[in-house]
């Protein structure tokens, strides 16, 4: 049926022909019409990868297929979303090895954009805990693949943004918990400079993320909040805590009715939101223990949060430089205050190594910002592109939705050989998406 | 603990009320022409609710196996959900004969040929519940769905008469009649959004009603007004009209 889709960002709408199976022969149906596809799963990445005018979406194929309690081995179809799992493995006293910061995403997409959490400089990225995974090639092929078994598959799979078949099965390790609370540690830092050396001395700490106001200046500049964590073991709960130590969060969510009009955000309501942010945390320290949902996934409580950015929608941009290059990261944020282009926060976060052909995490800072769409906003992304590649960062492809190949090409040396194996299982070219339109990943 | 036999568990309603059956508690039989289709499905609602879930292979043409089919079943369930249906193209059936006749045997014969034998079981035991999942379509015949519609009403028929047969003996019968709803069989239709439900929320809705002993139960409610006044256009205006 053909209606508008977009994805996370509201940016780009467009008009597709969704199409969904239950069953692998209804895939093969799909596959036999022979046109141009792009496998699609939650529409939470924010730009135009899993756009295109046919999509074919995996959240009907949803189905848990095995779970070990005793080794944490969980396999399952790929439509399936971390929400569904964890309500499942947390009461058996498993978690996400790997989760980013919402839990509406599904295990294919996962994958495909090679998803990184609080936890890379520890556990890596999500693709470093798949045990294997199926693939159906746009021939109607199912192949097995694994880090031992057509690797070469595997690896331009994980972050490969959906361009290699569509990803129907996946087995992933677990990682064992004690309880479902986390230790959490917030430190308020007053600038950059102390940032950086707060996240240095924490860097044992297996979860680590800050949030930094962007639009302060001057010795200010760069206040932000480290937000540490560790999974709680009983001793750490308290008594009515330890009652039910493995307890699945009280599901409170609330819901943005509509669009906010565009105006809402400017820079003094988000000076306003970002000053009682900080100030919130009136102690330098706060050591509380909570629940893993606030943690992990604190926007998600909210949702259809991105109405906030209003019908126009919102740019996501996040970056990654390399840990010599602070420099550019100081240059990046004072561009971005001196144009009170009026991104929220800035979530900034230190990646561990990463060897990967295709995935965005490498070693280095990365920093993921939301821009509301506006005129100039385009031509000023642009710019901040040309400093990521100067200091020998790149972009991620899960939030773009606009930048230019030549972007991508300098920022991925192994894009050459990434479109090879994407060439080599699907000769026939039919797997793409606006995004890959644009970035020339699929063209010969 | 209860068991439910679903019949036609491929189908999305069907995988829907394998789930919510699963989640509160019952163990569940899942049928279907093509059993081994079910296997996800089985070790799925396994997982998430620790129930037991068995899988069989069940033919609604095939009448001559319905009875050992269902005396094979253990333990014999105490709610059966008859969900299987097709809907193929009316042009099509209009023509060809072998269409509609795989239509009227799917939704009205294979159903009346399985329900009566569940149904003889259940008088026996003098008890158990019996939902077969019909459609508004059987509420009033129309150009659009000649055939569909007549086999659905003979099913709707069926029913009704088969709760008052079943009343005095235990066993009740509930109708259920889905308007809109998103599934394999409506993906190519444009369904207009406000009237029409997910087969999670139909799902949601027949389990509430099962548990109320409701007799005939519209999903979503408003459409047994809709359908009201369908059926009180009068028939020369019916007729003219384009539905």
């Amino acid at each position: 049926m053909k209606k508008r889709i977009a994805n996370w960002g509201n940016y780009p709408v467009v008009e597709s022909n969704e199409e969904t199976f239950s069953f692998p022969d209804q895939l093969n149906q799909l596959l036999d019409e022979q046109t141009a596809f792009i496998p699609r799963g939650n529409g939470r990445c924010y730009g135009d990868a899993s756009l295109a005018p046919r999509t074919i979406s995996t959240l009907k194929y949803n189905k848990i297929l095995s779970f070990d309690i005793s080794t944490g081995i969980f396999e399952c179809q790929s439509g399936l979303t971390l929400d569904q799992i964890l309500e499942v493995i947390v009461p058996k006293g498993w978690f996400l090895p790997v989760t980013p910061g919402t839990k509406f995403i599904t295990v294919g997409g996962a994958v495909a954009s090679d998803v990184h959490g609080k936890n890379h400089h520890i556990d890596g990225s999500f693709s470093n805990h798949i045990l294997e995974m199926d693939i159906v090639l746009d021939s109607k092929a199912s192949i097995t693949c694994s880090p031992q078994s057509n690797q070469d598959l595997f690896e331009a799979t994980c972050g490969g943004m959906g361009l290699t078949g569509v990803i129907t099965k996946v087995k992933f390790k677990l990682k064992k918990i004690e309880t479902s609370f986390i230790r959490q540690k917030q430190t308020k830092a007053a600038n950059l400079e102390q940032l950086i050396q707060l996240f240095d001395a924490h860097q044992h700490f297996t979860y680590s993320v800050a949030w930094i106001d962007c639009l302060k200046k001057g010795a200010h500049f760069g206040r932000s909040i480290l937000m540490l964590g560790e999974h709680a073991h009983l001793t750490d709960l308290n008594e009515r805590q330890r009652r039910n130590p493995l307890q699945l969060p009280r599901r409170k969510q609330i819901n943005f009715p509509f669009n906010l009009p565009s105006w809402v955000l400017n820079e003094t309501t988000v000076k306003a939101f970002n000053y009682l942010f900080y100030a919130k945390n009136f102690k330098k320290e706060i050591n509380t223990v909570v629940s893993y949902e606030p943690f992990f996934y604190p926007l998600d409580a909210i949702l259809h949060w991105n109405r906030g950015y209003g019908k126009k929608g919102f740019v996501q941009y996040q970056f990654v430089l390399p840990l010599e290059a602070k420099q550019g990261l100081i240059e990046i944020l004072s561009r971005i205050s001196d144009k009170g282009l009026g991104s929220f926060l800035a979530v900034l976060k230190v990646f561990g190594k990463q060897e990967s052909i295709i995935s965005f995490p490498k070693e280095g800072y990365t920093l993921a910002l939301d821009f509301p769409v506006k005129p100039g906003l385009l031509e000023f992304l642009d710019e901040l592109d040309q400093i990521v590649l100067h200091c020998g960062g790149r972009l991620y492809m899960s939030k773009d939705a606009r930048m230019k190949p030549e972007v991508l090409q300098s920022g991925y040396p192994d894009l050459g050989k990434f479109k090879d194996i994407v060439r080599k299982y699907n000769p026939e070219g039919r797997i793409h998406s606006l995004q890959s339109d644009r970035l020339f990943l699929t063209s010969n | 603990m209860s068991t439910v036999l679903i019949l036609g568990a491929t189908s999305d309603i069907g995988m829907a009320l394998a789930k919510k059956f699963a989640s509160q508690k019952f163990d569940v039989q899942l049928a279907a022409r093509r059993p081994e289709l079910l296997e996800p499905l089985q070790s799925d609602i396994s997982i998430r609710y620790g129930i037991t879930s068995t899988l069989h292979a069940f033919d609604a043409l095939k009448y001559g196996e319905h009875a050992s089919f269902f005396n094979s079943l253990s333990p014999c369930p105490d709610v059966t959900v008859s969900v299987f249906g097709i809907l193929d193209e009316e042009d099509l059936a209009f023509d060809d004969w072998f269409v509609a006749e795989r239509m009227i045997n799917t939704n009205y014969s294979g159903a009346v040929s399985i329900l009566n034998q569940v149904a003889r079981s259940y008088i026996s035991r003098q008890r158990g519940t019996i939902i077969g999942i019909s459609s508004v379509a059987g509420d009033r015949g129309r150009a659009s769905k000649l055939i569909y519609a007549s086999s659905k009403a003979g099913f709707t028929a069926y029913l009704a008469g088969l709760r008052n047969k079943c009343f005095k003996e235990n066993v009740h019968v509930m109708t259920v009649q889905p308007g809109f709803v998103y599934t394999k069989m409506t993906e190519n239709l444009s369904l207009p959004r406000p009237i029409t439900s997910t087969p999670e929320e139909v799902a949601g809705i027949i389990y509430k009603a099962y548990q109320k002993k409701k007799n005939v139960v519209y999903v979503k409610w408003f459409w047994r007004y809709i359908m009201l006044i369908i059926k009180n256009i009068p028939e020369f205006q019916f007729k003219k009209m384009k539905l």
